[in-house]
């Protein structure tokens, strides 16, 4: 056995270690900030602050997520059943503010939509989270169903096939400050962002963050050293669905509408998708995610009609070949940023990457045009692909995108083991360490 | 009443078959593979809108043969090239990638077929009426239907009791690591029951897109239902997924026939409701309208008391 | 004196097959006990029993006197009984340094505490930090303990049983599969953790079990045949017939 350093070192190494530690830690957070607060004066299209609301609200809602999955362990296909239902007690809160006189400004809406979010997790979590893997993810499928069913039953709270509306100009104001136009509500939708992410950080940090991790590892073991699992679980499931109701929350203030869709399993199948696609093992990753993904949806659907294909298409290839995620990919090259040899991984990087390329131009021009072909628009004959017209009912565009697909597919055999040498070569351990 | 209840319990035993006829696809696959399918609807729907597509240029009979092959053959290949490669991320990674499946089978069906429904109609030579009873009609249909859900049930217990392939399913049912040490070729037996279970769901879907509707919303409308009937009856067990399938069928089927109302039970067991308004949705709430929710609520209650199922002997 | 652990006309059947015959075991505090037998006698089985991952046929189990038959395993372990598993049981994806900690913190009283922050407790981290020097893997604090070599998982399984400080400790099989040398550092490493507290091992090593033990429990087809003092199991001729074979000697 080593024979330990003396006491009186250890305190002072300890401090300084903790106070660079500490900016360490804040660091990145007030970076964050910096950036959401330029975003929009660096993005000036009209278009950009709405698709900014909407990836904001997914963050919270992914990140929430995430506090099941990557760090419990848990599988849920309902969990938009807490965003919804946060969303839709915040939107009947708003609608008390502006017509009966609560005392709610927008900028606390949210905070409600958290504790819907919160009770109702705190309710379903009792039952659901007695089991887990298979059967937790069976119940939540069954309480999403149930809630998605019962919304057609319960029309007042609800709102039947419409939903409900609510009008955040009707509100009280704090300090003076309204939310009419959508580029005040980005800021608040940013504030609530960070507020929400360090909160969530922080949580997974604290004693029942870490053993929301150790049972996710080996249930079993965590209740020989003193842990129910089925409690530590309970507590991660509630406070997922507090942030999923502050999701939900912030919903309502920005769209200023909430339907039953926002609950059913569609909305929970995309925190899913969004989740696990930026790569559940780390923090970052459900941010990349839904960021990702509200970007494919916005502006892929003002392209093509089967964008949910190559969505669905983008999954099964994280599930199949990627399962860390982008986030995770990413990570796996940090031992070779470290020791700085990322740059020999460029050139087969690139050659792999654009062989790539090539092999989906070449498969998303045939998916195109079988869409083109099979949704029988028999009054237009040629369509818009790639900056090129092409008329998918010829032989020509059919034989020239098989003939990229192919190509791309060859020369991806040729290229990706190459990559993967100059990956491995890149984290060889050097001679004499 | 009469009428009703004659007629909710024959729609009900055919409804229940057909949950049967997917559910025991799923059944074997979970039994064996420890994987719940989430795509496994999704075979189903394929085989519905082949079955279209082949009826066009082949006829409803041959349809009826091959649409379900192709259906198995899809099923194969999945896990084949897809599912075995997950197989030892463990069994939430399965679940997310047959997610995936399914999403993915949904989109390609819209995409080759469209989103409108597709008019697949009952075959003319079965478009008849069977029997009239009680003032309502019974098309024959339906019994052809309930025919074909029997000669399955028989043709799934015969093989699983009296031939050596069914024998070798029995075992890997409970003990797959047993029988891969006895030196059969066990990725071979998942890949062909996994193909199995995939044509079962396809030929549900081939004889039930007549009456069910064909459109690419078909499989999550059925897909929740048969994981519940699975679910209930308990993983692994084909007769719990038979006691579930028929019980979730008539008990559905009996439902959507009631138009009472919950307040009209609660006056009628003696306890009077209530005029207040907060509570007023659930009073005039129908015994019709609960019906789509009874499977999920029947769910909860199972998994809580009795996570193994009524028949079953495993959880996860 | 109240046994630190006492099982009384314990039985355990899985289905019809009986395990557990009918065992009466009192372990005296502060004595390091092993128990020993052939492969099948139902050791695992009775440490499940007494840690509660298996519950009783019929019978009681007791805990300083309190009866802890049917308890969930964590009930029994926050009254002071920890146990080690024979197949390594830790936390894969967690580092060194965090399976230890998670060791410690329901002991240090954080239960299900959101609102501290763990990297910021001064009494875990420093409690973790004695536990890795004690296992010697401070060096190693920040590797996931999925890709420890062998012997440092048995080692870390070690330290995540004592983390908490229960005084009542049972091992199950804590050398299996190591060298010599292994061997050696382990059972010093035995000897240091468990100083002053009771301890129950199951030990197929006989030179592990005649170094650490106080007294000796044997466990054939389910029933404890000898529950004696090392010198005395030795000469045991029913010990020797079921499991030690025939005398060779002097050792």
């Amino acid at each position: 056995m080593s024979t330990p350093a003396p006491a009186t070192a250890r305190p002072l190494a300890v401090g300084r270690v903790a106070r660079t530690g500490r900016l360490r830690a804040y660091a990145p957070w007030l970076a964050a900030a910096v950036v959401l607060v330029a975003l929009p004066h660096v993005i000036r299209t009209p278009v950009a602050v709405p698709i900014m609301n909407q990836m904001g609200i997914a963050i919270v809602f992914a990140l929430s997520y995430n506090m099941l999955l990557g760090q419990g362990g848990m599988l849920s296909f309902g969990h938009a059943v807490y965003f919804g239902l946060g969303g839709f007690i915040a939107a009947h809160a708003l609608n008390l503010a502006g017509r009966d006189g609560l005392y709610l400004p927008v900028p606390l809406v949210p905070l409600v939509g958290g504790l819907g979010g919160l009770l109702c997790a705190v309710v379903f979590g009792s039952f659901s989270t007695m089991r887990a893997g298979t059967v937790f993810a069976m119940i939540s499928l069954g309480v999403g169903e149930l809630m998605a069913a019962s919304s057609l039953i319960f029309d007042r709270f609800f709102g039947g096939e419409e939903g409900i509306t609510t009008n955040r100009a009707k509100a009280p104001l704090l300090f003076g400050l309204s939310f009419t136009r959508d580029g005040e509500v980005y800021y608040l939708i940013a504030f609530w962002v960070l507020v929400a992410a360090a909160a969530m950080h922080a949580f997974s940090r604290t004693p029942i963050g870490r053993m929301a991790n150790a049972v996710r590892d080996n249930p079993e073991r965590a209740e020989f050293i003193g842990y129910s699992q089925r409690s530590v679980r309970y507590v991660s499931f509630c406070a997922a669905g507090l942030f999923a109701g502050v999701g939900g929350g912030l919903f309502a203030v920005n769209y200023e509408i909430l339907t039953a869709e926002n609950m059913g399993l569609t909305a929970s199948g995309a925190v899913l998708l969004m989740a696990y696609i930026g790569g559940v093992g780390t923090f970052m990753g459900p941010v990349i995610g839904a960021v990702v993904f509200t970007f494919l949806q916005s502006m892929l659907s003002d392209y093509t009609g089967i964008w949910l294909l190559y969505l669905g298409v983008l999954f099964l290839a994280t599930v199949l070949f990627v399962p860390t995620g982008l986030a995770g990919f990413l990570l796996l090259h940090a031992p070779a940023w470290r020791t700085r040899r990322l740059a020999g991984l460029i050139g087969p990087y690139l050659a792999a990457a654009a062989v790539a390329l090539v092999a989906a131009a070449g498969v998303v021009g045939l998916l195109e045009m079988v869409h083109f072909v099979a949704s029988a628009e028999t009054t237009r004959v040629t369509k818009r692909l790639f900056w090129v017209s092409v008329a998918p009912r010829t032989l020509t565009p059919w034989l020239g995108f098989a003939a990229l697909a192919v190509a791309g597919g060859l020369g991806l055999r040729w290229a990706a083991p190459r990559a993967a040498a100059a990956f491995a070569e890149a984290n060889r351990p050097e001679p004499g360490r | 009443m009469l009428q009703i209840a004659f007629f909710s319990v024959l729609n009900g035993l055919v409804y229940g078959m057909l949950l049967f006829m997917l559910s025991s696809g799923l059944t074997l696959i979970f039994g064996m593979m420890g994987v719940l399918n989430f795509a496994h609807a999704g075979f189903y729907m394929l085989g519905a809108y082949f079955a279209y597509s082949l009826g066009l240029y082949l006829g409803f009979w041959p349809a009826l043969v091959l649409a379900p092959l192709l259906a198995g053959v899809a099923g194969a290949a999945v896990e084949r090239f897809g599912l075995r490669r997950v197989h030892r991320f463990g069994h939430v990674a399965e679940l997310i990638f047959t997610f995936g499946v399914a999403l993915l089978i949904e989109e390609a069906v819209a995409l080759l077929w469209g989103r409108p429904a597709k008019t697949y109609e009952v075959p003319a030579v079965l478009d008849f009426t069977l029997f009239r009873a009680f003032g309502s009609s019974f098309p024959a249909y339906k019994a052809f239907m309930l025919l074909v859900a029997v000669a399955i049930f028989l043709f799934i217990v015969a093989i699983l009791t009296r031939t050596r392939a069914g024998l070798i399913i029995q075992a890997s049912l409970t003990h797959p690591g047993m029988v891969a040490m006895l030196g059969h070729n066990v990725p071979r037996v998942f890949m062909i029951v996994f193909g199995i279970g995939s044509a079962l769901a396809g030929l549900a879907g081939v004889i039930a897109g007549p009456v069910l509707g064909t459109f690419p919303g078909m499989a999550q409308v059925l897909g929740s239902i048969v994981f519940v009937v699975v679910v209930i009856g308990g993983l692994g067990s084909l007769t719990g997924a038979f006691a579930a399938s028929l019980l979730i069928g008539i008990v559905q089927t009996f439902a959507v026939a009631l138009d009472v109302s919950v307040g009209d039970v609660l006056m009628a067991l003696g306890t009077p409701a209530s005029a207040s308004a907060a509570l007023h949705d659930v009073w005039k709430v129908t015994v019709a309208q609960v019906a789509p929710i009874m499977p999920f609520l029947l769910l909860i209650v199972v998994l809580m008391v009795r996570p193994t199922g009524l028949f079953g002997t495993r959880e996860t | 004196m109240t046994p630190a652990i006492e099982l009384v006309d314990v039985h355990k059947a899985f289905g019809a097959t009986p395990i557990i015959r009918g065992v009466n075991l009192a372990i005296e505090p502060g004595t390091r006990q092993a128990l020993i037998g052939p492969n099948g006698a139902g050791k695992s089985t009775l440490f499940n029993l007494v840690t509660g991952k298996y519950p009783v046929s019929s019978g009681r189990i007791r805990l300083r006197g309190e009866d802890i038959t049917g308890r969930r395993p964590y009930e029994i372990n926050r009254r002071g009984l920890s146990r080690s598993f024979q197949v390594t049981n830790i936390f894969p994806r967690l580092s060194v340094f965090e399976n230890v900690r998670c060791g410690v913190l329901w002991s240090l009283g954080y239960r299900y505490s959101f609102w501290h922050r763990a990297d910021n407790a001064r009494e875990v981290q420093a409690r973790t930090e004695a536990v890795l020097e004690q296992l010697n893997l401070t060096g190693r604090r920040h590797v996931p303990a999925g890709v420890l070599s062998y012997a440092e998982q048995r080692a870390l399984e070690i330290g995540i049983t004592i983390a908490g400080g229960s005084d009542i400790v049972l091992l199950d099989e804590p050398t299996s599969g190591m060298s010599r040398s292994e061997t050696e550092h382990v059972v010093q490493l035995i000897r240091q953790v468990t100083a002053g507290k009771t301890l129950l091992m199951v030990e197929h090593d006989m030179g592990v079990v005649f170094d650490l033990a106080d007294r000796i429990a044997v466990l054939v087809y389910g029933e404890v045949i000898a529950h004696d003092a090392p010198e005395r199991i030795r000469a045991n001729p029913a010990v020797q017939e079921a499991y030690l074979g025939l005398p060779q000697g002097v050792a």
